[in-house]
């Protein structure tokens, strides 16, 4: 018997995998709590996705259903693809809280539950006829009541704040719960609140006392009889951060403006979920970088055409709403053809709809939404980290052929996050473009013969005068022209010079066998779901490949050739079948949609079982 | 809150003075681009495109750094004729393509070509808020009180009950002031000419373009073809001393054929008088102050019109104020300065970063 080993926690059990999910009201702090816990679990060295879900009313009225926020992460010792199909743990502040989320835990799940809020006022709004907490309606779920509310203001006992006030930081008490049980330092966060409370000295305290408090509470009360470690990912070498997609976009256009060497212009006006990206932004004035918040989201694209016909980076962002007020303007930019870069962040609905969720429903709209034949490249990043490496192919593009690019997010990439290997500058292109400056060739709707690009020429370069607009031009000389066949020439000048792109894309890449049974085909943020159902399918031995498209206009030229090599193809969207439409309509191949809009990406579970369908072994 | 400065030196601004005139040699000739005008013959905009071509060369701006942006209808066909760099764009728009391209370019010199439906109809939010950032372009707007370009519709500046192709029954819309619009709007400089004053609107649109900031002309211009006349009951040669009051800075509000009628205040409304009529003297007439720190006497003035008084053209309002491109510029100059200039890498590395090695 060996006697050096070192007596093991009895109650400390090792997991691989573990989800978590607050739920509170939207003003119980429940986004911040969801943050500093992914990323402390991101500094751990966790893989991490997460899924914010938050009303759009920023104060619903409290304890109502429609008030409730939530914030699920996902963190592993191993590399993950999605947020978690279901919370292994719930905790839930309210009762409108409980209501709403408890129907995604699992049975035997762990819900841990304010019991303080559990007042007959706050079960009345939240529309419960009996106190779910003692008519044995939860008994399938490991349930922990916690007197959250009273036990944290009784560890603020004796600082100068109103009852009220204290209880503003109860989320820190929850949060500091969570950190015991999965066996997290509590640094990182307390940092954090020092960060943002060093002027109010009293308010940092009673949120450092609160996690604090939490945290012992875990420690030292019986109530859990087990707690968790989640080791290390073992992820790539590198320097890593923690990133959203709109960090990732804000960041990417950034490092796109220092790549071309040209100063980046960005209007835009307010708008969910693409706010952000204008807040990030407007920080980097010491970059040179030009923020202009519109009057309008015409206005906004109409200022990043007129900076691009100036010579500058040219660039607006908006969601489906504001995407479809722009239409007229990116029309123009085809027209006059210069460089633009217009960023969609999807969301979900038509007209208003519901500005905080997300869909992938724009597809059509940023292809087609324009009057007569308007072809344009676009782009659509598939993770959060993602979105910085299609920011730069969006300019990279834009640039090299002298053309308006659309790139599509959405609330899902947006607002979620994930573990992101810092690149080394070195290993990014360079995709600088000169403008034309030689007065005795220039031609305006010259082209290049590679590209058809046309020659841009931008204001101040002598002996090139020229008017350009968005009356049909002559080719060559960008005269005003009625002419009809010189239009003709020109709509298929312009439809080839967006085609010519597909020879200059990545290939389509299938992760998988090469031939075989079932192709899943995605775009956009359903990656994550897609690739961790193929990895669950090719673990229970299935001929299944995944392939995802970031290039959606044109597609890559061995598409077809990669889709053909399946017997069947299925395209899981976040839409009523937008790329499935495409696909067929291009290829003429067979392919099945597998479509949910619930404002919500897809659960890998029911990718499995779709492709399941597909294969013939389920119903 | 801090007031907004004016940096101290402005960034690559264009020599927007008469004296560089000299440097550059440059004539009327040298702004007429080769393409054939496509005005109705008689049109208003012909003379209004010669003065403006005429007056180029006095700015002493190198033709390369000016630019043209217009909208859409008749007057947006004026870039075309100019051999300057041009941009005509889409509907009520221009304001917006100015903006974000004198914000990336300072250097250049930005006019902004547009008529009463495409400034104050479509593009009207586009107008106001251009004039409120001060951004700094010579915006002239051709006012002929009708939709051209589409065969003769009402526009927000046709008189109240005109009638019109679709308005067969008159209008019933009251008519937009378009200077008082400017002035609600904070634009820093506001004016008014006419087409057919070809001395009077050559001066107005020098006064313009070397202004620094929102600057506004409307143009009273006629179309011969769907609204003849519009302007005629106060501009022909025969009655416009009678019925316009040529403004002056600084000078007093007189106007008439024998120069013997003028505007006094009564009260808040201003009242035509006779001077030597009712112990009325020249000290008793307004004086006109085109840089007033306040826009009362602008807006007064913005609302006077034929025929219950005679019309103002000249100058309404010229007051400085830092233009936006200068405040953006500011911001960066100030962040550059605290902040050092900007670093990808460490941007890029920023927040809690951990090594997976």
């Amino acid at each position: 018997m060996t006697t050096d080993t070192k007596p093991l926690d009895p109650g400390l059990q090792e997991l691989e995998r573990v989800t978590i999910r607050f739920a509170g009201d939207s003003g119980d702090g429940m986004q911040l709590t969801g943050t500093q816990f992914t990323r402390t679990a991101a500094v751990y060295g966790n893989d991490i996705s997460t899924l914010p879900d938050f009303p759009a009313e920023i104060r619903a009225p409290a304890g109502s259903l429609p008030g409730v926020s939530g914030f699920q992460i996902s963190f592993s010792s191993n590399d993950i693809h999605t947020p978690g199909d279901e919370p292994d743990v719930l905790v839930a502040m309210n009762p409108a809280a409980l209501k709403t989320n408890v129907g995604d835990l699992p049975a035997g799940g762990a819900l841990i539950v304010n019991s303080d809020a559990f007042t007959q006022q706050n079960l009345n709004k939240a529309g419960y006829a009996a106190n779910p907490l003692t008519d044995g309606s939860l008994k399938q779920y490991a349930l922990f009541e916690i007197p959250i509310s009273t036990l944290n203001e009784r560890s603020l006992d004796g600082l100068d704040m109103t009852s009220k006030q204290k209880d503003l930081t109860k989320n820190f008490f929850a949060l500091g719960i969570m950190f015991w049980l999965y066996g997290r330092d509590m640094d990182g966060t307390i940092r954090w609140i020092d960060d943002k409370f060093g002027k109010r000295p009293v308010v940092a305290e009673a949120n450092k006392r609160a996690l604090k408090a939490g945290y012992a509470f875990g420690e030292t009360t019986e109530i859990f009889h087990t707690h968790y470690r989640v080791a290390p990912a073992h992820l790539p070498p590198g320097t890593y951060r923690n990133i959203t997609g709109n960090e990732a976009t804000a960041l990417g256009m950034l490092a796109a403006s220092k790549l071309a060497g040209r100063p980046l212009f960005y209007g835009s006006y307010p708008i969910t979920p693409a706010s952000d990206i204008l807040h990030q932004l407007s920080g980097y004035k010491n970059f040179g970088v030009k923020t202009f918040q519109a009057e309008d989201e015409i206005a906004a694209i109409g200022a990043a055409i007129g900076a691009s016909y100036g010579g500058a980076m040219g660039m607006t962002a908006s969601s489906g709403p504001g995407i479809a007020l722009k239409s007229e303007a990116l029309g123009l930019a085809i027209m006059v053809e210069l460089p633009l870069v217009v960023i969609d962040v999807q969301r979900a609905g038509p007209s208003t709809g519901m500005p905080t969720k997300t869909e992938q429903a724009d597809l059509l709209q940023v292809l087609f939404g324009r009057n007569s034949d308007s072809p344009l490249p676009v782009v659509a990043p598939a993770t959060p980290g993602e979105c910085f490496d299609l920011a730069i192919e969006a300019w990279r593009l834009a640039l090299k052929y002298v053309t308006p690019v659309v790139y599509l997010s959405d609330a899902f990439l947006a607002t979620g996050a994930e573990p992101w290997k810092i690149p080394s500058l070195d290993d990014l292109p360079d995709i600088s473009v000169e403008n034309w400056t030689d007065a005795a060739t220039f031609h305006p709707y010259e082209r290049d013969p590679l590209t058809l690009a046309r020659k841009w020429a931008i204001p101040g370069t002598p002996g090139l005068e020229h008017r350009i607009g968005g009356l049909e031009k002559a080719d060559i000389t960008g005269n005003v022209s009625y002419d009809p066949e010189n239009h003709h020439r020109m709509q298929l000048l312009r439809q080839a010079k967006v085609a010519r792109i597909a020879d200059d894309i990545p290939p389509l890449e299938a992760h998988g066998p090469e031939r075989g049974d079932l192709l899943i085909l995605g775009w956009g943020s359903t990656y994550g779901a897609i690739r961790s159902a193929v990895e669950r399918l090719q673990a229970q031995g299935r001929s299944v490949a995944h392939a995802h498209l970031r290039h959606l206009n044109p597609f890559p030229t061995n598409t077809e050739k990669v889709l053909r090599s399946y017997r069947k193809v299925l395209i899981p969207e976040v839409n009523l079948g937008q790329l499935l439409m495409l696909i067929r309509a291009q290829f003429l191949i067979d392919a099945e949609g597998y479509d949910r809009v619930r404002g919500k990406p897809f659960r890998i579970a029911e990718i499995v079982e779709q492709a399941e369908r597909i294969l013939g072994i389920r119903d | 809150m801090t007031e907004p400065t004016m940096p101290t030196t402005p960034p690559d601004q264009p020599p927007l003075s008469a004296e560089n005139a000299a440097v550059i040699q440059l004539t009327r000739k040298d702004f007429v681009s080769d393409q054939e005008v496509r005005w109705c013959p008689g049109c208003g905009d012909y003379s209004i495109l010669a003065q403006t071509q005429k007056q180029m060369p006095d700015f002493g701006v190198p033709k390369e750094k000016i630019v043209f942006i217009s909208g859409i209808g008749c007057s947006g066909r004026l870039p075309y004729y100019m051999n300057t760099y041009g941009f005509h764009t889409i509907h009520g728009r221009a304001p917006t393509l100015a903006t974000g391209l004198k914000a990336a370019r300072p250097d250049l010199m930005v006019w902004v070509i547009t008529g009463d439906g495409d400034a104050l109809s479509i593009g009207g939010n586009h107008v106001i808020h251009s004039m409120r950032r001060n951004v700094d372009i010579t915006m002239v707007m051709f006012n002929n009180r009708i939709y051209g370009l589409t065969k003769g519709q009402a526009s927000p500046t046709s008189e109240f009950g005109k009638k019109t192709k679709s308005t067969p029954a008159g209008t019933v819309d009251t008519p937009i002031m378009p200077l008082t619009i400017a002035l609600a709007a904070e634009a820093s400089f506001v004016a008014r000419s006419v087409d057919t004053h070809t001395e009077h609107l050559q001066g107005t649109l020098q006064r313009a373009g070397m202004h620094h900031g929102s600057t506004f002309v409307e143009i009273l211009q006629n179309c011969n073809i769907f609204n003849d006349g519009a302007w005629r009951d106060f501009t022909d040669r025969e009655v416009r001393e009678d019925r316009m009051l040529v403004l002056e800075h600084g000078k007093p509000m007189i106007f008439g054929k024998d120069r013997d009628k003028g505007i006094r205040l009564r009260g808040l409304h201003p009242e035509v008088v006779t001077i030597g009529e009712n112990g009325i003297a020249e000290s008793d007439l307004l004086v006109h102050d085109e840089q007033a720190d306040e826009p009362y006497l602008a807006l007064m003035l913005s609302r006077m019109f034929w025929p219950d008084y005679p019309v103002p053209v000249g100058v309404l309002r010229a007051v400085p104020r830092p233009t936006h491109d200068q405040l953006i510029e500011g911001q960066i100059a100030a962040a550059t300065a605290a902040l050092g200039q900007g670093d990808l890498a460490d941007v890029l590395a920023s927040g809690e970063t951990w090594t997976v090695d």
